[in-house]
């Protein structure tokens, strides 16, 4: 009986072998190990046999079947794979292919300039104010020092849509409004981003219409060192912290003493090329100790109080920044332009 | 204002020092060197050579041949200028020399003749036609007799030199003169100033006894001063004398008026020379014009003048536009002999309103109206008289005769150390502080601490304190100025509600695929009155526009939005989705401003072309109404308002009737949306294009809802969907909102997913079908329950839209 059995557990292991489907060891399972099978056949003629023998058997049967079992399972798995490997073949793709764009715009890079520098100076400690594009001269020009017939007017040739109301010609105003509703009480830290607009003629370098951020800082004890300190802080923030800031002075009718702020040049790092025109230094704000005239007209002793302002072009901020070489880019909205800011 | 360095060197002692270190050093301390011009950039090898022989080319009547000594060779050179002549020492480029722009000479044959070389006029040597005097104009330059020949003829010329451009601030009207610069750099520089020379011998002629002088208006006029030479030999002036002018950008013309331009640049103070025997009186009478009072100019013209004019008379009629031009009657002519000069103070803007508004802008009127230093008019005069003897033969009289308003006393401006510390931050001595003004040669002294500064009248912009904190700075040096932070109390920094909403909106509307677009303010009258988001009162024109293109201030953003369009169209850029935010101006109806104009900020947009492209895959959609009402309802969302927005068909006539819709917030009109008319879209040259203007005003002026968190439901919810069939002209919003209201709180969700019409319904019909989402947060549905809603829902339909169950 045991070589019965043996001879069984070869027949089986053969037919496993031979099987090329799922379903043909299904059968090869059923025949073996069924009910009806000639394993359980030749148990049911253990009843001739010794009590020596019975065990012997018993356990040879158990023997087999197991191996038959472990095999078809062995092999249920080896065809199963086959068979998953067959499907992901055919589900195959190129994975080179472009995958589906995500619908995205872009910001505008004046939009995205503002918007840094916003949050530079609110991380300083300044709020953000706006304020009429349409001025009044006595806000625009008078509250800022720059009284009728003041030869530096001449430097802000301006659109007016009334005797005494124009286009403002920079942001300065919004200034001049915001420090009057503080009542002569500082401090006051505002940064007023806008559009400004005069008269020129639209070329690379000009544009009648163009965005300014000015920002102002009256306090008690507010020092020329402190301009110096916030514009560093800034400009290393915005530029890199490499950068370094230097002084020279100008002139503004808002501010004095005024100052013109360059930064070290960041393509040759101060040791001179075009950008710079070899001078290592790049002008990118206006600034000063704003007038006490202005302090004055705005409600602020200027005995008590004293402050600084600044002022930068947008465009400017941008164009060094993205290497861009004429303003009116900015205005044409060329979709092949605009769509390079998306990183912006 | 341009600077000649030679020049400069007069009055300062700055040998040693490059013009390029000079300008450096200017703009550093605040008085911006714009450019350096090299004066005959370029010109190598140019010689003064000797006319030996001048003779008729053969073959040319209007060219000569010449034999030129050039010092190391004789050269036959062809010449074409009509003023050679034997014996003249002309500038001579022989073979290889270069001019400007890098032009080789080389030997040539001219008609048969070989020349070698060239006879130069000045133009060749790159100095510019206008600034040319008359006579060498049209010819070559001839040099003096004394020219050594083969020297370096640029050299002998004087125009070896370099002129500095500046470019001058409002406040430094003292550096519109020669001495006004070199006080600049002498106080950067720490070094002595040399002051021209006044001096000139005086005939026992008393001035006064030629002519008299009454100013009626002083105020106008605080000091007018005349002196009269005679004797004047009209002639050229020197050469150096017209170097300088040149460099300066003034042309010579003649001894007399060169002197007087001469001296204008030195001093920065205008002076005037009158022909006395053409005054056509002895008398001098400074007054206001009267109203339509016509006089000639120097240049001509015929000038209408108005009583907020100036004017010299000779007691009658004006002879000059004080401060601005002379009158041409009485201008110095090559005959004249006797000069009556006028040196004077004018009110800066009296001059400014005369330029303005004759549109004459002399060399004059520039320095009187940002204001000249009324403490050296005469001095200025002397130097002008003395200069008038040694040039033009002049004889000059005694004294002068003047009429002086000016006040007797300087300014006094009285600071600390401690004070300008205390602006600067900087920690200067005393003795710092004394030894810059001094320097800057400004009288100070101090006492008990308190510095007291007399400021001089050649610089009026020193008004008060901050001034000479800025003079203290810039001559210490910016760059000491320490680097701190402010010690005042520390704020917090932030961005309002509004400027947070502005900012995620933009994010919002650049995350669903719109790029940001930005144009100008200024539009054209035509722009002005189209796709507007109401019917306006009036607009805001600007009174003297540059074009009509920018002739007002916009009145909605989608005309130029739609421009933008266009421009990429043009550039076959066909697929556009762009937005911007900005503000629109509201005018008053009568026209004319009363008060500042409504400011209004609008979003706008306009989608077009492909909306959704992914070509390989051949998936693609176009932009459409429900794709723009899709980003607005994703925007109202994103603002926290979308539940009080309401779409309704528009009326507005620029957009097709039948795809758009008014967009109301809780019942007010906040803006439209929709295709635009192809009536206007033709206008455009542009395919179907979608839009829409929003008033963002009204918009953020609604608080968003706040988010509040609602349990996750934990009973399961009962989906039913049904099909209905409605008449074609049932807005499908109507019907979603009879499903809500008739759902009431057990209805969880609606949505609407599939809309048919045709095959299978009849004519005038459509079917649209919703999926109802029932459930009840606190337990179980029965089915019972749900039914009894859901038949009320039907119910509803039936009696409020006559819907019915598409079976
Ligand atoms: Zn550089």
């Amino acid at each position: 009986m045991i070589d019965r059995l043996q001879e069984l557990g070869r027949e089986a292991l053969e037919e496993i072998k031979q099987a090329d489907s799922v379903k043909a060891l299904e059968s090869v399972r059923v025949k073996y190990l069924g009910k009806k099978g000639p394993i359980t056949e030749v148990l049911r003629g253990m009843g001739q046999l010794s009590e020596e023998e019975r065990p012997k058997v018993g356990q040879k049967a158990n023997d087999v079947r197991e191996e038959i079992k472990e095999k078809l399972e062995e092999k249920t798995e080896q065809l199963e794979k086959a068979a998953l490997d067959e499907k992901l073949k055919a589900e195959s793709i190129d994975v080179t292919l472009p995958g589906k764009e995500v619908k995205q715009g872009a910001r505008h890079p004046l939009t995205a300039v503002v918007e840094e520098i916003e949050d530079i100076f609110v991380g300083l400690g300044f709020q953000v104010t706006e304020g009429p594009e349409v001025e009044t001269d006595q806000y625009n020009f008078e509250k800022l020092n720059l009284p009728a017939e003041h030869p530096a007017r001449d430097m802000q040739d301006s659109f007016y849509v009334t005797t005494d109301m124009l286009l403002r010609t920079q942001t300065s105003p919004v200034q001049a409004r915001t420090m009057e509703t503080f009542e002569g009480q500082g401090p006051v830290k505002i940064v007023c981003p806008g559009k400004v607009y005069r008269r020129d003629d639209d070329d690379a370098t000009h544009s009648h219409q163009f965005m300014q951020i000015e920002g102002l800082y009256v306090d008690k004890n507010v020092q020329m060192s402190d301009l110096k300190g916030v514009l560093e802080a800034f400009v290393q923030k915005y530029f890199g912290a490499d950068r370094s800031i230097r002084l020279r002075p100008s002139f503004f009718p808002f501010t004095e003493p005024s100052v013109e702020v360059d930064v070290s040049c960041g393509i040759c790092g101060g040791k001179g090329c075009r950008v710079c025109k070899h001078s290592g230094w790049i002008e990118v704000l206006g600034a000063g100790m704003i007038h006490p005239n202005v302090l004055e007209m705005s409600g602020f002793d200027p005995e008590i109080y004293t402050g600084f302002a600044f002022g930068m072009g947008v465009e400017r901020f941008a164009m060094l920044k993205y290497g861009i070489d004429d303003i009116r880019h900015f205005y044409t909205n060329d979709i092949r332009f605009l769509n390079q800011f998306k990183r912006a | 204002m341009l600077v000649s360095y030679q020049w400069l060197k007069n009055y300062v002692d700055i040998d040693d020092l490059s013009a390029e270190d000079a300008a450096e050093r200017l703009t550093r301390g605040g008085v911006e060197v714009d450019m350096l011009h090299i004066r005959t950039e370029g010109v190598e090898h140019v010689v003064v050579g000797y006319v030996e022989e001048c003779s008729r080319h053969p073959e040319a009547d209007k060219l000569s041949v010449c034999v030129v000594d050039t010092g190391s060779a004789k050269r036959t050179i062809v010449c074409g200028a009509s003023n050679i002549q034997a014996g003249q020492k002309v500038v001579t480029a022989e073979p290889g020399a270069v001019l400007p722009g890098g032009v080789e000479i080389t030997t040539t044959t001219l008609r048969g003749q070989e020349s070698q070389g060239m006879i130069c006029s000045l133009q060749e040597l790159g100095v510019e036609q206008k600034l040319v005097a008359k006579e060498y104009q049209d010819g070559i330059y001839v040099l003096s007799d004394d020219a050594e020949i083969g020297a370096d003829a640029v050299a002998e010329i004087g125009l070896r030199d370099t002129v500095l451009e500046l470019d001058l601030t409002p406040n430094r009207p003292d550096c519109l003169s020669m001495l006004g610069v070199a006080y600049e750099i002498a106080a950067l520089l720490d070094r002595d100033i040399v002051h021209p020379d006044t001096a000139h011998k005086e005939s026992a002629e008393h001035t006064s006894g030629h002519v008299s002088v009454q100013v009626d208006v002083p105020k106008d006029n605080p000091f007018y001063g005349v002196k009269v030479v005679k004797n004047i030999v009209v002639g050229p002036s020197p050469q150096w004398m017209q170097n300088r002018l040149t460099a300066a950008g003034i042309r010579p013309i003649s001894n007399v008026v060169d002197i007087t331009n001469y001296v204008l640049l030195e001093y920065g103070q205008p002076l005037h020379a009158f022909d006395l025997d053409r005054l056509g009186s002895s008398e001098i009478l400074v007054r206001r014009a009267a109203e339509g009072e016509e006089m000639t100019t120097l240049d001509g013209e015929t000038r209408t003048l108005s009583s907020e004019h100036m004017v010299i008379t000779n007691g009658k009629e004006p002879v000059a536009l004080a401060g601005v031009m002379g009158g041409a009657t009485s201008e110095v002519q090559d005959d004249t002999t006797t000069v009556l000069l006028e040196a004077a103070y004018f009110q800066p803007a009296r001059v400014r309103k005369a330029s303005r508004q004759t549109g004459i802008r002399s060399e004059s009127s520039i320095r009187f109206e940002k204001g000249i230093d009324s403490g050296r008019v005469e001095e200025a005069a002397e130097r002008a008289a003395s200069l008038l003897e040694t040039y033009a033969g002049g004889e000059v009289l005694q004294g002068r005769v003047e009429v002086d308003h000016r006040p007797s006393e300087n300014k006094k401006i009285e600071t600390s150390a401690g004070e300008l510390n205390g602006l600067l931050g900087m920690n200067l001595s005393e003795d710092d502080i004394l030894s810059i003004f001094r320097r800057l040669r400004l009288p100070a002294s101090a006492e008990n601490g308190v510095i007291i500064v007399e400021v001089p009248t050649r610089r009026p912009d020193l008004e008060r304190e901050v001034d000479l904190a800025e003079e203290a700075a810039r001559l210490y040096g910016y760059d000491y100025i320490p680097t701190t932070l402010p010690s005042g109390v520390t704020t917090p920094g932030f961005l309002t509600d509004r400027q947070r909403r502005e900012r995620r909106m933009r994010r919002f509307l650049e995350s669903s695929g719109l790029n940001e677009a930005l144009t100008y303010t200024l539009t054209s009258r035509e722009h002005s009155s189209r796709l507007q988001l109401h019917t306006l009162p009036g607009k805001v024109d600007v009174s003297l526009p540059m074009s009509e293109e920018r002739s007002t201030m916009r009145t909605s953003l989608l005309p130029q939005l739609l421009d933008t369009v266009q421009y990429n169209r043009n550039r076959q850029i066909n697929d556009a989705a762009v937005f911007e935010l900005g503000s629109i101006f509201i005018g008053e109806s009568g026209g004319e401003l009363t008060k500042q104009p409504q400011e209004k900020t609008v979003l706008a947009a306009a989608v077009t072309g492909w909306w959704d492209t992914h070509l390989w895959q051949g998936e693609k959609k176009k932009a459409d109404f429900f794709i723009i009402k899709g980003v607005l309802e994703g925007l109202f969302n994103e603002l926290g308002v979308a539940s009080a927005v309401e779409f309704v068909r528009s009326a507005h006539t620029e957009l097709h009737p039948g795809r758009s819709a008014d967009i109301y917030l809780n019942g007010v009109y906040a803006g439209f949306t929709g295709q635009l008319h192809p009536s206007v879209e033709k206008e455009w040259d542009l395919k179907e294009t979608y839009v829409f203007q929003l008033d963002m005003d009204l918009i953020l002026s609604y608080d968003a809802v706040s988010v509040f968190y609602e349990t996750v439901p934990r009973y399961p919810a009962v989906t039913r969907d049904i099909a209905l069939v409605v008449d074609d002209g049932v807005p499908a919003g109507k019907v979603e909102r009879v499903i809500k209201e008739a759902g009431g709180n057990l209805l969880h969700d609606t949505s609407l997913f599939d809309v048919y019409q045709g095959e299978n319904l009849s004519a005038g019909k459509k079917s649209l079908a919703f999926s109802l989402v029932y459930l009840d947060p606190d337990r179980t549905l029965t089915d019972e329950e749900v039914s009894r809603t859901h038949d009320n829902v039907l119910k509803q339909l039936e009696e409020e839209v006559s819907a019915e169950l598409r079976k």
